[in-house]
């Protein structure tokens, strides 16, 4: 490796953050739909593989601190990768770079032409706030780009076809704001009491503080603004409409990227920065999580059966996917923070691949209410063999990633022993209950005749081919699970260890 | 050619079938004649593994590794062998009497068909060589989805809400139940794979064990012990091979099979022996034996009795695996086998009658015997094996059961077996009875002999004759058992 490569190593941090959010307002002037796509996807393509390189560095050389403008922290903006954000930029950098190439066409079908230079920029901008809150080390940076993605997540939803996506975004907008204040005012209490706003700095200087009640206060504000974000019941109510009404492929892109960088932010917060010790001994933060978790994946799995318009079903069911994470979270456990870890990786690869086959019938026959997809199993073979192996994975059949994800549950259920047997019963009879869901929407492509436009052929490629990696990803990360696993308990020892270092 | 190799083998085999099935496509012949080869190429294959394990080894290989310290594994042992040997063998006959069913009776998406019989067969024969727990979960639950298309077959409103129950016990409680224990065994007992004499012994202790023991029965759903029996005769809508081979063989065995090895590899039958647990499924299974057998003297549709004497007779096999003793063990595996022909037989001539007498209600049969004698005959001989009378394979199965009930202290269970028998051979034998010595009502289509399409005939004879040789030779049958539990 030349010196010029060794440089550009060293700026990989900032880099990750800074090409998408460069090539956002290219794509924005450049005026041309397919070119501003090609961008997109190029800008994505190279965020995945320095994301890679990232996880790579940190597994073999530890944490990578880089300070922006050579400002020393606590001073100056750290970005700090350990292998939890490692973790968390594979994720939204896979989810990326699968989804911007198959937006190509998707977009042309689903958006007007004039305003697709605009959809890329704002894609390529909410991929870099994403990116930004999982790779920062510095509280008040993570407000601003929660605010840049969340701002052009508003923009995405409000680019679907039907009208009411106008007021799902508004909605959003609402709620979703409402959380960034609550962030904001946690994170300005927080530098009330310490005068910091890194988050290494703030790890060390908090337990100094924790009797105050302002820095309970902050951990309130903090909490119930980050659950809005992440959409954890009773907060959910901004997600089913947004995901039903938004573009197909902003659809997969939220639902596998947006509520897992939350959930990051949660970790990052309550077990990094306050202390895994003054979460789960002082505040109770399990005992607080446990109960709506469980509500949450059996009352939205529940609603989740009755939808007919299949894009609301899988929102419902992604509530209900957050609260197995949430779950694994509040057993306080490395077993069950591995297992919160490993569903976000997988529920992204599941969710991912489940709407972006919605989406491919969306190209073909316009609508995903389950009585038009009636007989389509024939019509478009391959896609719905998509969605027949997403939704397996979504239950938790052996051979898929939702397998690992439950395994991984239970397993951290039952290790608590006592009791907690109850709680693993509820995760299987939700699975149960998934199959319910899924089932329907296969049982009505397979068993009932097609009695749509005769003409009605499969999707074309460039919708598929995107489709089929996340499929294989299922699959693969089902059958091949060590290194997935190894790298999310070995993140999960590090969360409750408190920061890495 | 490696052991290990022929191991892995008898999944791809049947697994490369479905390929050139689809490949030959436009060509039924040549496509049943794809079928016939691999089924054929399997069965050698069984056969050679069979020869290298009656000799005492235990080959084994590891396919992947999805968990640390939980592979997707093979292994075969004797237990393993002889279910094997079975679906194999089988697989050959209702090929053959599929083609003359199938085309008999203008079935359409036959190719399908074929395919989906193939995959299911693959999945079986995992199910008979998985070496852990968590293979044979994954297995099962593979054989589930593969058969699920089998079942809906006829794409009716009555075919979808049978598939509806259908995967929604089979799935639902294997989900809800089997899963949970599987993971709590591995919670204490640190490892899932099948060792003889058990893995949990000193592990769990007091009540969790015929708690855990309950998950694992009620969790394989496939095993149809009651409450939990529904799927089998809502399965009965798919065509008649699939209900007599998967339905009456295949994947009901591979429930049973997967109890009675849980019973013996993952507990230990002297660890259930001595902590009691297995003593309240004794009788959960043996109300299902008698109820089942109930059910079956209410149904006028001839399959719909056959698939509850099956719910009944599966519970046999449970029961001897709760026995918790050698001669349970051992009447268990037997009667794995012994039930496999008879039932098959029986399901056989049902879709003869379907086929050429176009019969399907009980009532319906009077006189039928005088036009088809070869299948009545051999629905005679049968029944004589389901209810296990001499001289058919099904009597050894009995006496083993019989022997083991005793050696367990439970006359009660010995007079449960006897009542069943005599109840079975009550609602089996009204069919022959009514077929060869009732007057018709009307005159018969027929003038003469009308038997069934030949190559159905053909499979029929196969196993009637084998009926009757079970019960000469067992002695291969019963040294294999004994390698898995000797007395």
């Amino acid at each position: 490796m030349g010196e010029g490569a060794g440089r550009v190593t060293a700026h990989l941090p900032i880099l990750q953050v800074v090409v998408p959010l460069l090539a956002a307002p290219i794509c924005a002037v450049l005026r041309h739909g397919r070119a501003a796509a090609w961008l997109a996807v190029l800008a994505s393509w190279s965020v995945l593989g320095i994301a890679l390189a990232l996880l790579g560095q940190v597994m073999a050389g530890g944490v990578i601190s880089y300070h922006i403008g050579d400002w020393v922290p606590p001073i100056g903006i750290e970005y700090r990768v350990d292998i939890v954000n490692a973790w968390v930029l594979v994720i939204v950098a896979s989810i990326g770079a699968v989804v911007a190439p198959y937006a190509i066409a998707s977009v042309e079908h689903e958006i007007a032409a004039r305003r697709i230079p605009l959809f890329y920029a704002a894609y390529l901008l909410s991929l870099s706030g994403l990116l930004g809150i999982a790779i920062t080390g510095d509280v008040f940076n993570v407000f601003v780009f929660l605010e840049i993605s969340s701002l052009s997540a508003y923009a995405l939803i409000s680019l679907g076809r039907p009208r009411r996506a106008l007021t799902a975004a508004y909605r959003y907008l609402i709620m979703g704001s409402v959380g960034a204040t609550f962030i904001v005012i946690g994170i300005g209490l927080l530098y009330v009491m310490t005068g910091s706003l890194n988050m290494a700095d703030l790890a060390e200087l908090l337990p100094g503080v924790w009797d105050s009640r302002t820095v309970k206060v902050a951990y309130g504000f903090l909490g119930v603004g980050i659950c809005l974000k992440l959409a954890l019941f009773p907060l959910h109510l901004w997600l089913p409409n947004a995901y039903a009404f938004a573009p197909s492929p902003v659809t997969a892109f939220m639902a596998s990227t947006a509520t897992k960088v939350a959930v990051y932010m949660l970790l990052r917060f309550f077990l990094s920065i306050f202390g895994a010790a003054f979460s789960f001994e002082v505040m109770a933060l399990d005992r607080i999580l446990l109960p709506l978790a469980l509500v949450a994946v059996f009352s939205m799995s529940l609603v989740a059966i009755f939808q007919v318009d299949v894009k609301r079903l899988l929102a419902y069911s992604s509530v209900a996917q957050i609260g197995y994470m949430i779950l694994g979270l509040s057993f306080a456990s490395v077993t069950g923070l591995t297992a919160t870890l490993l569903h976000l990786f997988n529920h992204a690869l599941m969710k991912g691949a489940l709407f972006m086959a919605l989406g491919c019938v969306v190209y073909r026959i316009g609508s995903v209410h389950i009585d038009a997809m009636a007989g389509l199993g024939k019509r478009m073979p391959w896609t719905m063999a998509a969605f027949v192996v997403g939704g397996l994975s979504l239950v938790g059949v052996p051979l898929t990633v939702g397998f690992i994800s439950k395994w991984y549950l239970i397993l951290g259920a039952l290790e608590k022993g006592g009791l907690w047997i109850a709680v693993a019963v509820l995760v299987l009879v939700t699975s149960v209950m998934a199959l319910v869901y899924v089932w329907r929407v296969v049982e009505s492509a397979y068993l009932r005749e097609f009695s749509g436009d005769e003409g009605t052929r499969e999707a074309p490629l460039s919708l598929l081919a995107p489709t089929w990696v996340l499929v294989a990803a299922n699959v693969y990360f089902g059958i091949d699970a060590v290194r997935t696993a190894g790298v999310a308990r070995q993140a999960a020892e590090v969360l409750m260890a408190g920061i890495g270092s | 050619m490696s052991i290990e190799l022929l191991l892995a083998l008898s999944l791809a085999v049947p697994a490369a079938g479905t390929f050139l099935i689809l490949l030959l496509r436009r060509s039924p012949n040549a496509r049943e004649a794809a079928s016939l080869v691999t089924a054929g190429a399997l069965f050698a294959i069984v056969l050679r593994i069979y020869g290298v394990v009656s000799s005492g080894e235990r080959p084994a290989v590891v396919l992947a590794e999805p968990i640390r310290g939980i592979p997707i594994a093979l292994e075969a042992e004797p237990l393993g062998v002889l279910f094997a040997l079975i679906a194999s063998f089988l697989w050959i006959v209702t090929t053959m009497y599929s083609i003359g069913y199938m085309r008999g009776h203008h079935e359409k998406n036959q190719t399908r068909f074929y395919v989906f019989f193939a995959f299911a067969i693959a999945s079986v024969m995992g199910v008979a060589f998985a070496g852990n727990l968590f293979t044979l979960f994954l297995f099962y639950e593979v054989l589930s989805l593969t058969t699920f298309p089998l079942v809906t077959h006829a794409g009716t409103d009555a075919a979808r809400r049978a598939g509806r129950v259908y995967l929604g016990i089979l799935f639902g409680t294997s989900i809800a139940f089997q899963l949970l224990a599987i993971v709590w065994t591995y919670s204490v007992a640190g490892t899932l794979d099948f060792r003889t004499g058990g893995i949990l012994d000193g592990r769990l202790a007091g009540i969790a064990v015929p708690v855990l023991l309950g998950l694992f029965v009620f969790g394989i759903g496939k095993a149809a012990v009651m409450p939990f029996h529904r799927w089998l005769p809502a399965a009965m809508v798919a065509p008649t091979p699939v209900s007599a081979l998967l339905h009456a063989v295949a994947v009901v065995k591979a429930g049973v099979f997967s109890v009675l090895k849980i019973s013996v590899y993952v507990f230990g039958i002297d660890f259930l022996a001595a902590a009691g647990a297995s003593i309240w499924l004794m009788w959960v299974a043996a109300a299902t034996i008698v109820l089942g057998s109930l059910v079956a003297f209410t149904k006028d549709n001839l399959k719909a009795r056959l698939a509850y004497s099956t719910v009944s007779q599966l519970s046999y096999v449970v029961l001897g695996a709760m026995l918790a003793n050698s001669w349970g063990v051992i009447g268990s595996g037997l009667h794995i086998l012994m039930h496999a022909f008879g039932k098959i037989t029986l399901f056989f001539c049902a879709g003869a009658i379907m086929v050429a007498g176009h019969k399907s209600e009980v009532s319906q049969l009077k006189g039928l015997g005088r036009t088809m004698p070869v299948t009545f005959g051999a629905f005679f001989i049968g029944t004589l094996s389901i209810v296990g009378l001499p001289p058919t394979g099904g009597s050894w199965s009995k006496w083993f059961l019989g022997v083991g009930s005793l050696e367990a202290g439970q006359v009660g269970l010995m007079a449960v077996l006897m009542v069943s028998s005599l109840l079975s051979l009550a609602y089996l034998m009204e069919i022959p009875l009514k077929g060869f010595f009732h007057k018709p009502d009307e005159p018969p289509r027929h003038e003469g002999i009308h038997e069934g399409p030949k190559w159905s005939l053909v499979a029929i004879v196969t196993t009637a004759v084998a009926c009757l040789a079970l019960f000469l030779y067992p002695e291969p049958f019963y040294r294999l058992m004994t390698m898995v539990a000797g007395p």
